[in-house]
């Protein structure tokens, strides 16, 4: 018999507010992120706009955050985030945890290049008239100009190293890097570890910013992004006719994944139960995802039937046994058609009473961080009942025909609240993630 | 009952040359492919040696229709293709890959065969990107700006509004970035041999290759698939690259030397240092019943896997060195347990012992730690001195080759310029036969993380 996973703490820092609470907030109220970016000048790019979370300061969640000087802000967001998850699940409180028992498995991304260091770099060492860049120009200019801990805190597993100097988390440690789909992978993994036995708890999630020149250049020339300049605020745009690509977000969410037996021996309040998880590969294209969605409903499915949910029969009360869909949802022309074939591919007849929204209308596109934030979007929407819109869904695509629950938050309490829910995430190259979370009835 | 997981197959494309079999023979009789460096010019750097893959193109491990996508392949990505291949090769599996000469019949059905190929960050071109950048500085720029960050200007960099310039971004390839993503390597390996299954691209350094091997050892475990390609591969022999791992305090400083075997010198604290390399491994895991089933060969079972992160510092500078690492302790133990033995039945070790002092003293303690008073006689399997760091792809060629150890009941020669400490069996020797049972196989990462195989022989 396989060990049950629960989330005992979740932590959020998001364009839409530090905390769960805040974001949570903000995100019923149908509030959004969205602004000129204002880490660089990005005025003259296509797209010249994001959801960049303001008003952060490490200090505010790290008692002693001077440790962790020189850690890139993709780290900073994962400190606070895994801070405030540590403490709603009151391991900080336990007594006698044993660390080699603790874990943690993160998508968490890249830092932020330094772009004008790399420039110098860059421009000392090339010659225009022919060409040409010179390996020991670029040497010499870049040696004199960087140090060891700018460019190790690059490292994508540099975010594990800050992690274990602030908590005690000394068993199986791992990152991944699956594009957007990284946090609900490794979530995902993080719970398998813990069902193996190799852990009793994981810190599981992801934390990304590409809000700087050279990330928001490379979705530019791939014209995944929104360009809509001249209406950032409703740039993104999922389901709807007139989207036309992403809005770069960035932030982290982490949760606190424990075997259920542990969680109940120190008397933890479990949040959710982790029900299923699926992982896929398209194995289609680079660019483009497969027409069918095959591995999406792939994914879905491995997640449904872990969780011993049949997507296709109703539940007692005659709803669908899956009561919420955290859409990938990104807003481009190709991503939202084809995960509505696959919601319907999956549910059949059932798929239009599923509920199914992309909070990115509201937060952006977090990258590898998004699928753990929406994660915990899953997790509220069961402790209150109420699900989040996708908002600014205005003009109706006939191949987007299900209930996406448009333009404002919806209060199913009435109709029985929210047992379970699925969330996707899918990434560039084909890489699927579901996971399937059940409320917790104690 | 849990499911067995065996290797059947190993790709591997080192500086010791493309395909498992003449690295194999390579080590087996002692030589070295650290030398200087032609791909690219360290003169600004210290380190000016290293290992590097001759002869190799990826064109000759991918379905003709696909070389279109060679141009969205980064080195480490092309690696990671041919490695694949070959491995698919040597476990004589039929894939999707092979549609093109008429075998549509695959031996396993695509939705089974997951994928888990660790990778570096990897640098993109840097001559590439400096001919974009070098269309975004205004005329007129001061000595001020150019000292500061060449001229480069954001405004000219973007293509909106009325900022006069070349182009800036737009002289980038619309598919730039998908050239540099980490999970490229996954992908592009699933596009050609169709795997559908679980597919993750693990990003821990060092300890990427030996994690992926041991999280696809786990999804067959579980019934998510009956096979699996697990690995790395990575290439840091580009500017971007060395300044890095120069700067994490890892390559040696070559001064005059231009033998790179004499550089590399295991658990020596006298060593400078170890060299960057480039190269990785795709070995073939199948369900142990199901490669029986169709007489696969078996070079060996995956016996236990184990992972744990090290307590501070973990990352560089270390200011006051680093000669304790309890993760890899940890991750051993956990691999032991898994494996359900105990040290004592471990036959011969394939530590990273890459030649890096503040890094190896760490391994070393490990190891005492948990074989004691026995590791004096436990032969180690050094690699470096052979070929270098390969980072990512660093550890399923470790994984390699302790599983053709097991098959062969030998353990290849091992170089060794300087002096080990004499209680690891580190020094220079001829290849020669041993009877193994078991082999343990580690690897570390900057950042702390640790993983430890326990490999046992075919049964």
């Amino acid at each position: 018999m396989a060990r049950r996973v629960v989330i005992t703490g979740m932590g959020w820092i998001t364009p839409l507010g530090l905390s769960v609470q805040e974001g949570w907030r903000r995100l019923l109220a149908g509030d959004h992120g969205f602004g000129p970016v204002t880490r660089f000048d990005a005025s003259t790019f296509a797209t010249n706009f994001a959801a960049e979370v303001k008003g952060f300061r490490l200090e505010d969640h790290i008692p002693d955050s001077a440790k962790h000087e020189g850690a890139e802000v993709s780290t900073r967001f994962a400190l606070a985030a895994a801070s405030q998850a540590w403490k709603q699940s009151g391991l900080d409180r336990a007594p006698a945890l044993d660390t080699s028992r603790v874990g943690m498995y993160l998508g968490a991304g890249e830092g932020s290049l330094d772009y004008q260091k790399l420039a110098y770099a860059n421009l000392s060492a090339y010659d225009s008239a022919s060409r040409k860049l010179s390996d020991a120009k670029w040497g010499a200019a870049a040696m004199s100009r960087s140090n060891p801990r700018a460019e190790v805190e690059q490292e994508p597993n540099a975010t594990l190293g800050h992690l274990a100097m602030e908590f005690p988390v000394r068993g199986p440690a791992f990152n991944c890097m699956t594009a957007c789909a990284a946090s609900t992978q490794a979530v995902g993994e993080a719970c398998e570890i813990i069902r193996h036995g190799d852990a009793d708890v994981m810190l599981g999630g992801g934390t990304h910013s590409m809000i700087h020149p050279l990330g928001m250049t490379g979705f530019v020339r791939l014209t995944a992004m929104s360009t809509r300049r001249d209406d950032p605020v409703h740039a993104s745009r999922p389901f709807s006719a007139d989207r036309d690509g992403f809005v770069m977000g960035e932030g982290a969410g982490i949760v606190v994944l424990e075997a259920l037996e542990h969680a109940l021996a120190r008397g933890a309040t479990p949040l959710a139960e982790i029900a299923g998880y699926g992982s896929s590969a398209d194995a289609f294209r680079i660019t483009d995802i497969h027409s069918d969605g095959k591995g999406a409903v792939a994914a879905m499915s491995q997640a449904c039937r872990q969780a011993g949910i049949n997507p296709r029969e109703p539940g007692e009360d005659g709803r669908p046994q899956v009561h919420y869909i955290s859409a990938h949802g990104t807003g481009t022309q190709e991503n939202d058609r084809i995960e509505t074939i696959a919601v319907k591919t999956l549910f059949g007849p059932l798929a239009g009473k599923v509920p199914f929204s992309s909070v990115k209308s509201q937060l952006g596109h977090l990258i590898q961080a998004a699928g753990a934030v929406e994660l915990i979007t899953c997790v509220q929407a069961m402790r209150t009942g109420i699900l989040p819109a996708t908002m600014n869904l205005s003009t109706p695509d006939p191949e987007c025909d299900l209930d996406y629950v448009p333009n404002a938050a919806r209060d199913v309490n009435a109709q029985g609240g929210v047992d379970v829910c699925l969330s996707n995430s899918f990434g560039f190259g084909g890489q699927n993630n579901t996971i399937c979370v059940r409320k917790w009835r104690g | 009952m849990s499911r067995k997981v065996v290797i059947t197959g190993l790709g591997t494309v080192t500086p010791l040359g493309t395909g498992f079999y003449p690295l194999w023979e390579a080590l087996v009789a002692g030589k070295s492919a650290l030398g200087p460096l032609t791909s690219l010019d360290p003169a600004g750097f210290p380190s000016r040696l290293g290992g590097e893959i001759k002869g190799f193109s990826a064109r000759d491990f991918m379905p003709k229709a696909y070389r279109k996508s060679l141009k969205v392949m980064a080195r480490d990505i092309e690696i990671a293709v041919g490695a694949a291949k070959l491995a698919v090769d040597d476990a004589n599996l039929v894939t999707r890959a092979h549609a093109e000469t008429g075998q549509t019949q695959t031996t396993y059905p695509s939705e089974r065969v997951g994928c888990q190929i660790g990778a570096g960050l990897i640098a993109a071109e840097a001559g590439e990107l400096a001919a974009a950048m070098a269309t975004a500085v205004p005329a007129g720029v001061t000595d001020a700006d150019r000292a500061f960050n060449g001229g480069f200007s954001l405004k000219a960099w973007g293509t909106q509004g009325d900022t006069p310039g070349s182009g800036g971004m737009n002289n980038l390839p619309p598919l730039w970035m998908l050239k540099y993503l980490p999970n490229m390597l996954a992908c592009h390996v699933t596009i050609i041999h169709g795997n559908e299954g679980p597919s993750n691209t693990i990003t821990c350094a060092e300890a990427s290759g030996l994690l992926c091997i041991g999280e696809g050892s786990r999804v067959i475990e579980r019934g998510a698939a009956d096979a699996t390609f697990a690995g790395g591969a990575d290439s840091k022999l580009n500017v971007v690259g060395f300044l890095r791992w120069t700067q994490a305090g890892d390559l040696a400083d070559t001064g005059a030397e231009t033998d790179g075997s004499r550089i590399v010198r295991p658990y020596d604290p006298q060593s400078p240092g170890t060299l960057m390399s480039e190269g990785g491994g795709i070995l073939i895991l199948e369900e142990a019943s199901s490669a029986a089933a169709r007489g696969a060969r078996v070079y060996a079972e995956i016996a236990g896997f184990g992972a744990a992160q090290s307590s501070p510092p973990v990352l560089p500078p270390y200011p006051n060195g680093r000669d304790r690492n309890d993760g890899l302790e940890r991750a051993i133990a956990a691999a032991l347990r898994d494996a359900g033995i105990g040290a004592e039945a471990i036959d011969a070790i394939v530590p990273q012992a890459k030649g890096a002092p503040a890094f190896d003293a760490g391994e070393a303690q490990a190891l005492r730690r948990v074989f004691g008073a026995r590791l004096s006689r436990l032969p180690l399997v050094t690699l470096a001195p052979a070929m270098g760091d390969l980072y990512a792809g660093y550890g399923a060629v470790q994984a390699g080759v302790a599983a053709m150890c097991l098959r062969e009941q030998r353990v290849p020669a091992r170089i060794h310029a300087g002096r080990c400490p004499g209680d690891l069996r580190a020094e220079a020797g001829e290849s020669r036969e041993a009877t193994l049972n078991h082999v343990l196989v580690c690897a570390s990462s900057m950042g702390g993380q640790n993983a430890a195989l326990v490999l046992r022989k075919a049964s």
